[in-house]
């Protein structure tokens, strides 16, 4: 234990995507006075943006992220169609819904136990469970078929035998035998032969984006509709086709179809059957961190799932809204083209505002130059008196808010949604948790997995109905009225949104002569894990961590914890844009 | 923490060969055998070679692999989760020893810093250095840094104790979309930074899984890295394009094209030439490997090849835009008629093995 106030460092923060930099302050008793939340590598995509085909754009913000794949195509292409007015075909929103939402199920689950479970999982310990009484546990909590003694044996012996080896690999130096670890061996078993299983479970499933989409990671989208046109007829072969015989045109075929079911089907039985009863029974060991990592309190979504159009904001699954102070009483209407509403500050971000540094600027008219004034590397610690982070600071009303599943969670409750309420109230009670451990690291990790259970079951109605549009013979799947920029006005500017897995995300794009003369992305991680702004406001994860106590300062766990529980992605929280036009970026290229 | 999850000394206790493992695990030999020999096919080795390829691999010490990830957005990484052959955790548990990978190991900070530092020490001279990503060199490397340390002065004192080098995905191997236009940041490729050390580029955006897999099995096999071309791609998952090798190429030398996304010609599969596709000038194996076990490619999926496997794809002009017939070796214009296709398509297959021998001689 620590017997003075001290500097905790956590860099790199593994099992996340990207780079990113955690500085705690501690008190003697290894409290947490302060946290600083760093952003440490940035890209600069949207300055690469500018210039190009809009139509382009949805394949470079793509890549803004490659584990939440499809969310920047989405936001992106959405955009573009927001700026046009340009509606796509029925089939073309269901097919984005059942992307959006296979992502969802897959970054989800995979999250839970690749980048999560270890904070909670002792594998070390998992070695010395009984394989009978761990059999015995998984049975009395799920029917799932891989649940016998012999099936954990085997698990367990393949573990021994690689730690015997002594190459250790991914699981070196891990923090075992951490005190704050509480989980009975068994439980740590049966949670590491599921990280093996949802390995397994999770290449399978990504082929839902591999048949839309072509591939996956990366799978292809399109402004004005979906790529992936249909083909309901049996090619026959012969010199005249590039076929064999019984080979269809394109991948999304009847055989396509029935492996989207299929996939479905799979999906719904490993969250209600692995992720969702693992969630509760690990909860259950964890019952104190309902009270940790609270944070900010205020919640935003922008909403997504539209039933036809996404100009019709009503017809959405999940609602748009903010909640203020935990008061879910009142949900506060949000609106992404108010220029006094959503808006991005630079006060402890490397970059200059050409009307000062304390100013807050909406993303239509968003600025960006990069200047980086943090210390030379190598270095020890950041100023985080002044500027630190690649991230900004964006604020609705000035106020911070956290994004993501506890706030989409919370947003259904408020509005009344009668499925997201009965899974709220199941698990409080299945935990006995009063309903402030919502507000909590644990009220975090667990809104993730009803939120999955939720979608992974609409999946089925959007698929149905699919299918009976293209029995009804609609086969419709691409607007070709607005695809020739000759078509569009001079200039149009326009945001496309989605409920990303890690929260709301949007961009901003301005269009200009058929060309991108501003674009803009203001997304999730930059909500959760931004820098203080001017009036020195804490960002997500960096109020989330204050008042957490440190059991070991060398072994930051709690820290690892809560930040996990916000499920990071870096390179997406880091963005730039440049104004209209000028040339404001200032990079010395070698 | 108990002993035996300390990291291992070199050299202190009996290793289980790969053998050993997979005969622990219940692999038979014949089904190991069957594995080699696929990869062995893949890489288009005779096919001796996957018996070769079996007993080498199932005596080795598994290679201390290290993967640093740069100026990137982890696609890379989730593209390897999504190997079918081997899978992931084959490969962690029975191939190499991940000794150091941000988004998969437990450990953070400090200890994910030791485990760093003791693995290019315990194997210094013998490990495999993956990079995904591009290395950042403006502001002397100030855009990307990882524990306070620019990923330039990473990559540097890394490779002097690696064996090879394996540039993971187009940023590492080319600069990708970073060094795009205006390239904000001085992104450079690996190959750009290193020049005294084997590299191996697996470029794509991300790149398919096999190409990785196939690369190591090669590497674990012969102690060496398979045959380049000039861009340090593996000869045997890019000497052809995805023109070459696309389903729909009948169709194209017929003259018969998709106008729009949703039309007959798309639905029934019909080429994507007007629609923008890259294909005739992209060396990659997505036409025959595809993608996620076999399940489809962009092309099958009805959006044109974005070329993503190439250099400086992102700057060659509008994904949407064909193709000029020029730009690959012919006078021809396109038109419906199905014999000007065929006449564009032997130019097109001509024009592009041309380039394939070229770049193969380093012209």
């Amino acid at each position: 234990m620590s017997a003075q106030a001290q500097r905790i460092v956590v860099d790199p923060v593994t099992r996340i995507e990207g780079h990113l930099r955690i500085e705690a302050d501690t008190d003697p008793g290894g409290t947490i006075t302060r946290a600083s939340s760093s952003g440490t590598m940035v890209r600069g995509i949207e300055i690469i943006l500018r210039g190009r085909d809009p139509r382009d754009a949805w394949a470079f913000a793509q890549r803004i992220c490659g584990v939440c794949t499809l969310v920047h195509g989405i936001a992106s292409v959405r955009a573009v169609e927001n700026a046009l007015k340009y509606e796509i075909p029925p089939n073309a929103q269901l097919i984005r819904n059942l992307m959006i939402a296979a992502q969802y199920v897959h970054d989800h689950v995979m999250h839970f136990y690749h980048l999560h479970a270890l904070d909670w999982v002792d594998v070390v310990a998992a070695l010395k469970a009984d394989p009978k009484a761990t059999s015995e546990l998984a049975q009395s909590i799920s029917k799932y078929a891989k649940s016998s003694p012999g099936y954990f044996s085997d698990v367990q012996q393949r573990v021994k035998k690689f730690v015997e080896g002594g190459q250790l690999g991914i699981f070196a130096n891990g923090y075992w035998g951490h005190p704050a670890y509480k989980l009975p061996p068994e439980a740590n078993l049966m949670a590491v032969a599921h990280y093996l299983e949802a390995l397994a479970w999770q290449r399978d499933v990504v082929q839902i984006h591999t048949i839309f989409g072509g591939k996956n990671p990366h799978p292809n989208f399109l402004v004005g509709g979906a790529p992936s046109a249909i083909s309901t007829q049996v090619q026959h072969g012969g010199a005249a086709s590039g076929f064999r015989g019984g080979e269809s045109g394109t991948a999304l075929n009847v055989v396509g179809l029935q492996r989207i079911q299929n996939i479905i089907n799979s999906m719904q039985n490993f969250v209600d059957q692995v992720y969702v009863p693992d969630t509760l029974a690990i909860a259950g060991f964890y019952k104190d961190w309902g009270a940790i990592g609270e944070g900010l309190g205020n919640f935003l979504t922008y909403g997504d799932f539209p039933d036809k159009s996404m100009f019709d904001i009503k017809s959405f699954k999940i609602p748009r809204g903010v909640i203020l102070n935990r008061d879910l009483s009142k949900v506060h209407e949000v609106d992404l083209d108010a220029e006094d509403q959503i808006q991005e500050f630079v006060a402890h971000s490397w970059y200059d505002y050409s009307g000062g540094k304390e100013m807050g600027l909406h993303p239509y008219a968003g600025e960006t130059t990069l200047n980086y004034t943090g210390p030379k590397p190598p270095y020890e610690h950041l100023d985080v008196e002044q500027s630190y982070s690649w991230l900004k600071s964006p604020r609705w009303k000035g106020n911070a808010v956290e994004v993501g599943p506890l706030a989409r969670m919370l947003m259904l409750v408020a509005t009344g949604n009668p499925e997201a309420k009965g899974l709220v109230d199941m698990t409080l009670k299945h935990l006995d948790v009063p309903v402030q451990a919502l507000f909590s690291t644990l009220g975090r990790t667990a809104a993730r997995t009803l939120e999955t259970k939720l979608i992974a079951d609409w999946m089925q109605g959007w698929y149905n109905q699919l299918v009976a549009n293209i029995k009804a013979g609609d086969v419709r799947t691409f607007n070709e009225t607005l695809w020739d920029p000759t078509t569009w006005p001079k200039e149009a500017k326009g945001a496309g949104f989605t409920e990303a897995p890690r929260g709301g995300l949007a961009h901003w794009i301005v269009i200009r002569d058929g060309k991108i003369a501003n674009y803009q992305a203001v997304v999730p991680s930059t909500w959760n894990a931004g820098p203080r702004d001017p009036k020195g406001q804490d960002g997500a994860y960096e109020a989330a961590l204050k008042g957490t106590r440190l059991a070991e300062v060398t072994q930051p766990l709690e820290i690892l914890r809560t930040i996990h529980s916000f499920d990071p992605c870096i390179a997406c929280a880091v963005h730039v844009a440049g104004p209209n036009g000028e040339d404001l970026v200032q990079v010395k290229v070698n | 923490m108990p002993d035996s999850m300390k990291p291992r000394d070199a050299g202190d206790a009996h290793e289980a060969t790969l053998g050993e493992r997979l005969a622990a695990r219940g692999v038979s030999r014949r089904a190991f055998l069957k594995f080699a020999s696929a990869l062995a096919s893949m890489m288009a080795l005779p096919p001796s070679m996957g018996l070769v390829m079996a007993q080498a691999m199932a005596q080795a010490k598994r290679p201390s692999v290290l993967w640093f990830p740069f100026q990137e957005c982890t696609g890379c990484t989730e593209s390897i989760t999504r190997s079918h052959t081997p899978t992931i955790e084959g490969m962690i548990f029975d191939m190499i020893s991940l000794d150091y990978h941000e988004t998969l190991m437990a450990a953070a900070g400090h200890q994910s810093e030791a485990a760093r530092e003791q693995a290019m020490k315990d194997n210094a001279g013998k490990y495999l250095l993956l990079v995904d990503g591009s290395v950042a060199t403006g502001l002397d490397g100030a855009y990307s840094t990882i524990g306070g340390q620019t990923n330039l002065s990473w990559l540097t004192e890394a490779a002097k104790g690696a064996a090879a080098i394996i540039a993971v995905g187009t940023c590492a191997s080319f600069g990708g979309i970073p060094k795009a236009n205006p390239n904000p940041t001085g992104a450079r490729a690996v190959s750009d930074v290193i020049k005294d050390k084997p590299i191996v580029n697996i470029p794509g955006c991300p790149p398919i899984p096999v190409v990785l897999t196939g690369v190591l099995a090669h590497f674990l096999t012969f102690g060496s890295l398979p045959e380049l071309d000039a861009l340090g791609r593996p000869k045997a998952f890019f000497g052809d394009t995805i023109h070459d090798r696309c389903y729909r190429r009948p169709f194209y030398d017929q003259g018969l094209f998709a106008k729009t996304f949703d039309d007959e010609g798309a639905r029934n599969g019909w080429c994507l030439y007007e629609l923008g596709c890259k294909g005739p000038v992209t060396y990659n194996a997505c036409a025959t490997v595809k993608w996620n076990a076999g399940t489809s490619f962009p092309i099958q999926s009805g959006h044109g090849c974005l070329g993503c496997s190439e250099p400086d794809f992102w700057d060659k002009g509008s994904f949407y835009k064909a193709l000029p017939v020029g730009q690959w070796g012919s006078a021809a214009t396109l038109g419906g008629a199905a014999a000007v296709g065929v006449a564009v398509g032997a130019a097109a297959a001509y024009a592009a093995r041309r380039r394939q021998d070229k770049i193969a001689k380093g012209d």
